[in-house]
């Protein structure tokens, strides 16, 4: 039996249990237990004072690119970057070299995940090979291990595949999360359509291209009763439909990334490659738009939609250049800066990077309820920071906040008890 | 023109754009590419004034006339120059733009002129390169020493900018002389007038200083100078026009048209003209025509740029034109 470990005198936030006070929280054989009046003379004693102590941060939207490119990121790698960051677990998208659209591959990245920094969820392609044809074998993925179905990067454009998708989701307990957008509107585009654009003469990929493909997801769940998650929501319009669907009662939830409520398209200037992804970023009434749907649960989820790419593919013409950025060492101090400003609560950003993410998925976590696995994420909401190339964990380093005066950081993440990651 | 100020000095090293060049800027360039014109006229037309200067033209695109304007200027002024072609370079082997710069580098230009299908590849290039850069065109961003002979060319005609009416017609979207062409006339103070069809506007045009206008009847009319920029025919892969015919005669330039037009209009063309489409040949060929002395500027516009970027005024050196 391993000895009692003790996060003395930190700022519990526990949204699940409605808790946001001074409590010290027991943690034994990986689990959170009940706290004792007496503290055994064995007891390993951490002062946490002034710090958050948090359920596990838990990122549903990465790409922990292994298998097939494992030189950008791998699931140790990725892992470590996520410990680093103040995640126990990611959900980890199936585009990988192959997809991950068969429970083999399924096997092989929960075999790597096994001695990993954190949880891995793997995420199944919702066609073969994400071509958007044939449905993949989702009871023999989902047997394997994988928490949803996606065909994230490439988008199903056959209505009748998705909707068939989502039917046959349903019968697997499998959720699908919808990379929504229509792909003839924004071929050939490399940013978000708008006088930066014209400007720079970079080929635009308008607003409409995400919210018709987010209006169908959303036609197809109220169509078939099902649920689906759509990923990375981008514009102000997305938000819209999201927020009337949800109205009506559709089973509909739906993610942001900080970058999306941190930056507008206006961080392409000088062909700035790290300022590229896909949905690209958009305009300032779409930030503020996507920041107040955070603050009305029109938005459910932060994910970082972490995307390692190597200079290779970011050290070249912008419309050459890769899509995505990383994300999961940024993404908590990012988010803070929104509590800072009074947008949202310490509560609701828990529920937003842990609570929230846990229960769209299924998975455990998200709560510091007596006899949960301890997956605790301790965090310092004073500590200021410049967020350099030297401390990034993740292989690749394609960010565009590098340099910034960031405030806000893990300091300490508990993987069943375990540290994974301690500047404590 | 305004007056040269007495403590300006041309500071860039590099021409991206139009974009980054002050009023000042333009004044000094197009002044020193008229007192360069003239070398074009002498029996003898060449100048020491580059003499041991490398210049490389590195072409991703096919050119023949941007190409050869920027070689004549370079030899005008004894300068060595080189070309790459984007076919026989080693781009073509999966070498990258930054590696084929580096090995460039390594040999030491001057000064390296681009053309390249990609918006900002000018800017990535002088991030790896000690030369100069200057952009021969990149993408559908900008094409700055044609924005400069555009602008050269109107001033001999009209003797000023401001208050001029422009308009522009054709594919907006699609070219970078249209970007040029806009952001240099409205700094200078002219009207900026866009006509074409709504698939060839882009986004947001206006909030760059130009208007646009429902037909080519209304932007023509009291115009000063017309403008017709080049259909390119792989647009009509996309579904941007129906066709050619079609564009020609409701969006194409011709007498008819211009007859709403100051009587003293220049007719321009960033060339080569698809006779017909977007300017009938009456017009390409009439009076107010001064497309080939757009041509013949923009020898003397690059002669400009080269000297400027390389320095040439540094050491109190300066030009006698002001």
């Amino acid at each position: 039996m391993n000895t009692l470990l003790i996060l003395q005198n930190g700022r519990l936030i526990d949204p699940a249990n409605s808790l946001d006070r001074q409590a010290d929280v027991w943690i034994q054989d990986g689990r959170i237990v009940q706290s004792g009046s007496a503290i055994p003379a064995d007891a390993t004693i951490l002062d946490v004072k002034g710090k958050w102590v948090v359920p596990g941060l838990i990122d549903m939207h990465v790409h922990l690119r292994e298998p097939g490119e494992e030189y950008k990121e791998t699931i140790e790698s990725g892992t470590q970057a996520a410990a680093a960051g103040g995640f126990t677990a990611v959900a980890c998208m199936p585009n990988t070299f192959p997809v991950n659209d068969n429970a083999t591959v399924t096997g092989y990245i929960l075999e790597k995940a096994a001695q990993s920094s954190a949880r891995v969820y793997p995420v199944g392609a919702i066609s073969q090979g994400s071509k958007g044809v044939e449905l993949a074998e989702y009871g023999e993925m989902k047997r394997a291990g994988v928490v949803a179905l996606s065909d994230d990067g490439r988008p199903v454009a056959d209505s009748q595949l998705m909707r068939r998708a989502m039917e046959y989701a349903s019968s697997h307990h499998l959720l699908i999360i919808s990379h929504s957008e229509e792909s003839s509107l924004s071929r050939n585009g490399c940013m978000n359509e708008s006088i930066v654009s014209t400007r720079l003469g970079l080929n635009g990929i308008p607003n409409a291209a995400e919210s018709i493909a987010v209006f169908r997801e959303l036609a197809l769940a109220e169509l078939t009763g099902v649920s689906v998650h759509i990923a990375h929501v981008s514009t102000g319009d997305s938000v819209e439909l999201i927020r009337s669907a949800k109205r009506r009662g559709v089973h509909v939830t739906a993610e942001t990334s900080p970058h999306y409520f941190t930056l507008t398209d206006a961080a392409v200037d000088g062909y700035d490659t790290n300022a590229k992804m896909n949905p690209p970023l958009r305009c300032e009434p779409d930030r503020q738009k996507i920041r107040m749907a955070l603050q009305d649960g029109t938005l459910d989820v932060i994910a970082t939609d972490h995307a390692p790419h190597s200079i290779l593919q970011k050290n070249v013409e912008f419309d050459h250049a890769a899509n995505g950025i990383i994300g999961l060492e940024t993404s908590l101090p990012l988010t803070l800066a929104l509590v800072r400003e009074g947008l949202i609560s310490e509560s609701r950003m828990v529920e937003l990077m842990s609570l929230a993410p846990a229960r769209i998925l299924g998975v455990p976590g998200g709560s510091l309820t007596v006899g949960d696995v301890a997956d605790i994420t301790v965090i310092d909401p004073e500590k200021k920071f410049i967020y350099s190339r030297e401390m990034i964990v993740s292989k690749s380093e394609n960010s565009p906040f590098i340099g910034w005066q960031l405030q806000g950081k893990a300091v300490l993440t508990l993987l069943a008890g375990k540290p994974t990651y301690n500047e404590l | 023109m305004a007056k040269r100020k007495t403590d300006y000095l041309f500071r860039h090293r590099h021409i991206f754009g139009i974009e980054q060049l002050s009023v000042d800027d333009i004044g000094h360039i197009l002044s020193t590419a008229r007192s360069f014109k003239e070398i074009s006229e002498r029996p003898i037309k060449k100048v020491p004034t580059l003499r041991g200067k490398t210049i490389i033209n590195f072409f991703f695109e096919p050119s023949t006339r941007t190409r050869l304007s920027f070689e004549i200027a370079a030899k005008r002024m004894s300068a060595d120059t080189f070309n790459i072609a984007a076919s026989t370079s080693s781009t073509t082997k999966g070498e990258t733009l930054i590696d084929t710069a580096r090995n460039l580098e390594a040999m030491k230009p001057d000064i390296i002129i681009i053309r390249h299908a990609s918006s900002g590849a000018p800017l990535l290039l002088s991030h790896h390169v000690n030369a100069s850069i200057i952009n021969a065109g990149d993408g559908t961003h900008e094409h700055p020493s044609q924005g400069l002979l555009d602008l050269m060319t109107v001033l001999e005609h009209k003797g000023r900018i401001a208050g001029l009416t422009i308009a522009l017609v054709g594919d907006i979207a699609h070219s970078r002389v249209a970007r040029s062409d806009i952001i240099g006339f409205t700094k200078l103070g002219a009207t900026v007038r866009l006509a074409g069809p709504a698939t060839f506007m882009p986004v947001g045009i206006d909030q760059l200083g130009a208007s646009v206008c429902n037909s080519v009847v209304e932007a023509v009319d009291g115009a000063d100078v017309v403008m017709a920029l080049r259909i390119q025919h792989e647009r009509l892969n996309d579904p941007l026009i129906p066709s050619l015919r079609e564009y020609a005669t409701f969006f194409g330039v011709n007498r008819k048209v211009l007859a709403g037009a100051k009587k003293d209009v220049l007719i321009m063309h960033p060339g080569p003209i698809n006779r017909g489409v977007e300017l009938s040949p009456d017009v390409a060929d009439g009076p107010g025509s001064v497309i080939m002395d757009q041509v013949t500027n923009g020898v003397a516009v690059r002669m400009a740029l080269l000297y400027l970027v390389s320095g040439g005024e540094k050491g109190g050196e300066k030009n006698s034109n002001g």
